[in-house]
C-alpha cells in the first residue's frame, strides 16, 4: 500500500500538522525502541507544551488558594481561575460565566446533576431517556437515580451502524421523560448524534436534555446555545487538557433552583450551626479547594486549541479518519465496528484472526498505542455479540503516517496468528 | 521486547484450537470466569471423585493468552489431586509474575512453562490466570463469579 493511493482529500492548508506535532512533546518518544505512534485520543488527548507550561507555573508562581486570602498570590491564582472559566464560558458559547461549573470530569459532572437535579426534580413514574451507545458514566449514575426515585430507564435503540435515529428516539420520548441524557458524540463508535434535532424533540414534550459531551469537545463544534441543552458535560483532558478538570454547563434556571451536590468551603456564604446559607452560582456548585492548577491548564488548552481553524482541524481529522477507513478496511480479516456517516475521529474493530486484547499487545509492541475492551461501553459491545473491539482514536496531531504504521503493525498480527 | 517470548507456538495452537473446549458429563463442581478488562468469560466445569480430578473441561472466549492457559490447564490437571492442582496453581503462579521460581519448580510445570514469556507483558498476566483462578472457585465451591479484578 502506497500513501498517496488513499489520500482522497488533502488536509486544509491552513492546519500544519507537523508544525503542531511540534508542540505536543509526548510524541518524540521510543517505546519498545519504535516511535510512538499514539491512536488513543479517545481516552485521553496529548497534551500541548503550553498546557504543561501553564500548570506548571501556577505552582511555580501563583501557587495559592482562591476566593479566600487577600494576598497578591491569592489574587493572582483567582483571577487566573476565573479567567478558565471565561475561556469555557466563549469555547462553550454560554449566555453566562456563571452558568459554568468546575468538576473533576464529565462523570462528575453529570452525577452532579443526578444527584443535585435528578433526586430534586425526578419522581416515581417519570423516565430518563439514555441511548444505547452510552458510556457508561452516561448509564449508571441514572440507574442510581431510579433506584432511589423509582423512576423508570429507557432505552433508545440504535442501528447496526451504530446511529440514533430520530424516529427511534421519537418512539422512546413520552409525557412522562423527565430527563434525557444522551451522548455527543459516542466513544466506543464515533457516532455523532443529531443532538440539536433530538433535544428539540425533547423538549417539545417537556423534557430537559443533558450532554455527554466528552468525545465531543475536541472535535465538533460546541455551541450550547445553538444546541438548546440544558446541560453540557465535559473533561478537559480530552481537550488537550489536564485530567482531572472537567465542566458542567447548566442552563442558570435549572442550577438557580438545584440544591448543593457536596457542602463545604467556598459553597456558602455564611455559616451557624442554626442556618447555612448558600453560595451565588457557579460557586454552590464548587465545594472545597478546586483543582486551582487543572482548571487554569483547561484555559491553556482551549486557548491552544482555538488559535487553530476550526474548520481546517475536523477538516484535517475528517481526512486522515478517512484514510485510516479505507486503510483498514483493505486489511484481510478486519471488520469494522461502527459505521455511522459523519462518525468522528474514532475506529472500532475486529480482527478475524486475533482477540482484541492480543492485537492491542501485538501493535503495542511495534510502538501504536490503541485501546482495546469493551470501551465502558458494554451495551455498545452486547449489540454487536461482541466482547470487545480494538479501538484506533484520532487527535488533532495525527498523521496518515500513523494510520500507515498502525496498518503494518496489523500485518504483523496476521503473520503471527496466520 | 520479543513477542516470540509472548506467543510461543504451544500457545498460539492452543489458543486456536482449545483443548477440553467442552463440558465433562458428569460434573459436580463449576467455576465461571470474567476478566472485566477485556471481557474474557469462561465456564469451567470438572468431575471430582474423591480428591482427585477425573474429568474437566471449559467453553469460554477470550485472547489467545487466556484460552491457551486454559486449555494447557485443563490437560494438565486431568487425572491429579486437588492438592496437586493447587501446588501446580502456586508454581504456575509464580511463573507469569515474575517471583522466581527455581528451575525445578519449572520443570514440574512441564508444557505449562511456556507462559514465563508472560512476565514482560503485566497487563497481560490477569488473561494468563483466569483459567486458574476459575480452577480455585470450583474447587471450594465460591459463590459467584472469579473475577480476575
Amino acid at each position: 500500500m502506497t500513501s498517496t493511493s488513499l489520500i482522497t482529500e488533502a488536509p486544509a492548508p491552513a492546519f500544519d500538522v507537523l508544525s503542531v506535532r511540534e508542540d505536543f512533546p509526548a510524541l518524540h518518544q521510543e517505546v519498545h525502541g519504535k516511535p510512538l505512534v499514539y491512536l488513543d485520543s479517545a481516552a485521553t488527548s496529548l497534551k500541548p507544551q503550553a498546557v504543561i507550561d501553564a500548570v506548571s507555573e501556577v505552582y511555580a508562581k501563583d501557587c495559592a488558594n482562591i476566593h479566600r486570602a487577600v494576598h497578591l498570590l491569592s489574587q493572582r491564582a483567582t483571577v487566573r481561575y476565573e479567567e478558565a472559566r471565561d475561556k469555557v464560558q466563549s469555547f462553550l458559547n454560554a449566555a453566562k460565566k456563571t452558568e459554568v461549573v468546575f468538576t473533576r470530569g464529565t462523570t462528575e459532572a453529570i452525577n452532579l446533576v443526578a444527584h443535585s437535579f435528578g433526586r430534586s426534580a425526578v419522581r416515581e413514574g417519570d423516565e430518563i431517556l439514555v441511548t444505547e451507545l452510552e458510556h457508561h458514566s452516561n448509564i449508571v449514575p441514572w440507574q442510581m437515580l431510579c433506584q432511589q426515585t423509582g423512576a423508570k430507564l429507557v432505552v433508545v435503540p440504535m442501528t447496526d451502524r451504530g446511529e440514533v435515529l430520530r424516529e427511534a428516539f421519537e418512539e422512546k420520548l413520552s409525557d412522562r421523560t423527565k430527563l434525557v441524557a444522551i451522548a455527543h458524540v459516542s466513544n466506543a463508535l464515533g457516532t455523532v448524534l443529531p443532538a440539536a434535532e433530538l433535544i428539540a424533540l425533547a423538549h417539545a414534550r417537556g423534557a430537559v436534555v443533558i450532554l455527554d459531551g466528552a468525545q465531543a469537545v475536541s472535535h465538533v463544534e460546541i455551541d450550547v446555545q445553538a444546541l438548546d441543552c440544558d446541560f453540557y458535560a465535559f473533561s478537559g483532558h480530552k481537550l488537550y487538557g489536564p485530567t482531572g478538570i472537567g465542566v458542567l454547563y447548566g442552563k442558570e434556571r435549572w442550577l438557580e433552583g438545584m440544591p448543593p451536590y457536596q457542602g463545604g468551603g467556598d459553597m456558602i456564604r455564611s455559616v451557624t450551626f442554626e442556618e447555612t446559607i448558600y453560595n451565588e452560582l457557579p460557586f454552590k456548585f464548587e465545594a472545597g479547594t478546586p483543582n486551582i492548577a487543572g482548571a487554569i491548564g483547561l484555559g491553556a488548552a482551549i486557548d491552544y486549541y482555538r488559535a487553530f481553524d476550526q474548520t481546517a482541524v475536523h477538516a484535517h481529522e475528517r481526512a486522515v479518519l478517512r484514510y485510516a477507513t479505507e486503510a483498514l478496511e483493505s486489511v484481510p480479516g478486519v471488520r469494522l465496528i461502527g459505521t455511522a456517516p459523519g462518525k468522528v475521529a474514532a475506529l472500532s474493530f475486529l480482527m478475524e484472526a486475533a482477540h482484541p486484547h492480543d492485537v492491542g499487545t501485538i501493535v503495542d509492541s511495534e510502538g501504536v498505542a490503541i485501546r482495546t475492551g469493551h470501551h465502558c461501553a458494554q451495551p455498545v459491545m452486547e449489540h454487536f455479540g461482541i466482547a470487545a473491539t480494538a479501538r484506533a482514536s484520532l487527535g488533532m496531531y495525527n498523521t496518515t503516517d500513523d494510520i500507515d504504521a498502525l496498518v503494518r503493525a496489523l500485518e504483523k498480527v496476521r503473520e503471527l496468528f496466520a | 521486547m520479543d513477542l516470540r517470548e509472548l506467543y510461543q507456538e504451544v500457545i498460539l495452537d492452543h489458543g486456536k484450537n482449545p483443548r477440553n473446549h467442552r463440558f465433562p458429563e458428569p460434573y459436580n463442581r463449576e467455576g465461571r470466569g470474567y476478566n472485566p478488562l477485556c471481557g474474557d468469560k469462561i465456564t469451567l466445569r470438572l468431575q471430582l471423585d474423591g480428591d482427585r480430578i477425573t474429568d474437566i473441561g471449559f467453553i469460554g472466549q477470550g485472547c489467545a493468552i487466556s484460552q491457551a492457559s486454559c486449555s494447557t490447564m485443563t490437560e494438565a490437571l486431568k487425572g491429579k489431586t486437588v492438592g496437586d492442582a493447587e501446588a501446580l496453581f502456586e508454581k504456575f503462579h509464580a511463573l507469569v509474575t515474575g517471583d522466581g521460581g527455581s528451575g525445578d519448580e519449572i520443570e514440574e510445570l512441564g508444557k505449562l512453562a511456556v507462559f514465563a514469556g508472560v512476565r514482560e507483558f503485566p497487563m497481560r498476566v490477569k488473561c494468563a490466570t483466569l483459567g486458574w483462578h476459575t480452577l480455585n472457585q470450583a474447587l471450594h465451591d465460591e459463590e459467584g463469579v472469579a473475577k480476575t479484578e
